[in-house]
């Protein structure tokens, strides 16, 4: 019998840090979006772009299983990105990611969106190089969502509750979403925002803004 | 179903280790998992079936560990395991707790098969003659 103590994610994470490495250096801050099919991630990722693309390079990365329909959206809006089609795969891994970063002609300086598989649970064991992951929680789901899938919320750093401008019309308790989040994992930063309407997207974009700010004075000062 | 790409990476470690140690194959593997790992013991064996067939893992012997989340309270000091969902210090309930269990996936052990010593034609050389006539 031999101890062995390995790592069985240990080639993912190798293929995760030189991807992480690669973004560094072009002081681009890359988030991993995850959540369930139909939380409004694309939707919010457009309504995201159309308020950061003036400022600075954005680049997209989309994943699904199949069609290229979310890359086209996100192709209108003006900023490119790459589709990438996992076939019956539930998860993007960072081989494929490091795959498009070496397709993909990468500003110097920018955000890259990752929109992962709408999957709730293999996504939130890969690590795809990004500097965050950012769960989608949308006001049409359960509250209890976070305690019935913690490994992702958990793996998040930041949880947005999507889709506030429903509020009065469902049965939604957000104190009691929020403290199941926070139970998950007591760290998780929330934003309560709504891509339809723009509520609360200040303080999310405002906390883009300081993540990028953070990158390049730690690239300025490395 | 991340559990079939989980097993080609399993596989692809075992294949190493088994090149590594001249070995013939492997007879068993056992595998931590962490209650927050993400990964399913049952479905991550029921992958492995299929992934081992024609590999060095063909014969081996699956066995999975589960390792309960804990935590460490930095409010209180208190260590201690919770529920995978819910990571409030058990004793005084703060928020300010740290994961110190449960999020591992590892390739814990391994047992090779090794093969038959043969008879090394060098060392055959080295046995002195019987003595006398």
């Amino acid at each position: 019998m031999v101890a062995i103590e390995q790592n069985i994610l240990a080639k993912n994470d190798g293929y995760a840090e030189q991807n992480r490495a690669l973004l560094r250096e072009r002081r681009i801050f890359a988030l991993n979006l995850v959540s369930s099919p139909g939380s409004g991630k694309t939707t919010l990722l457009v309504r995201t772009i159309e308020a950061l693309r003036s400022r600075c390079p954005v680049t997209v990365i989309e994943g699904d299983q199949q069609t290229a329909n979310d890359a086209e959206r996100i192709r209108a809006t003006g900023v490119p990105a790459l589709q990438i089609n996992t076939g019956k795969g539930c998860h993007l891994d960072a081989h494929m990611v490091g795959a498009a970063l070496r397709e993909m002609k990468l500003p110097q300086q920018g955000f890259l969106f990752i929109e992962n598989v709408g999957n709730l649970v293999c996504p939130a064991a890969f690590d795809l190089g990004e500097a965050h992951k950012v769960a989608i929680l949308s006001v049409t789901e359960g509250e209890d969502k976070p305690l019935k899938y913690p490994d992702m919320f958990l793996a998040a750093d930041v949880m947005l509750l999507n889709k506030c401008d429903l509020l009065p019309y469902v049965r939604f308790d957000v104190e009691l979403a929020v403290a199941n989040a926070l139970r998950v994992n007591p760290t998780l930063a929330v934003f309560q925002v709504s891509a339809e309407t723009g509520q609360g997207f200040d303080d999310w974009l405002a906390w883009l803004d300081s993540g990028l700010a953070a990158l390049a004075l730690t690239a300025a000062s490395g | 179903m991340h559990e079939l790409s989980l097993c080609e990476d399993i596989i692809d470690q075992l294949t190493a280790l088994t090149r590594r140690h001249g070995a013939k194959g492997v007879a068993r593997v056992s595998v931590r998992i962490g209650a927050l790992a993400g990964v399913e013991p049952m479905l991550l064996e029921q992958a492995f079936q299929s992934a081992r067939i024609d590999t060095v893992a063909e014969r081996a012997e699956f066995h999975t560990e589960w390792v309960k989340t804990r935590v460490s309270c930095l409010a209180c000091g208190m260590d201690a395991e919770t529920a995978p969902n819910d990571l409030r210090c058990p004793a005084c309930g703060s928020h300010d707790t740290k994961l110190t269990r449960g999020e591992e996936l590892t390739l814990a052990s391994v047992e090779l098969l090794v093969p038959e010593p043969e008879v090394d034609p060098v060392s055959l050389d080295c046995i002195p003659a019987p003595r006398g006539h």
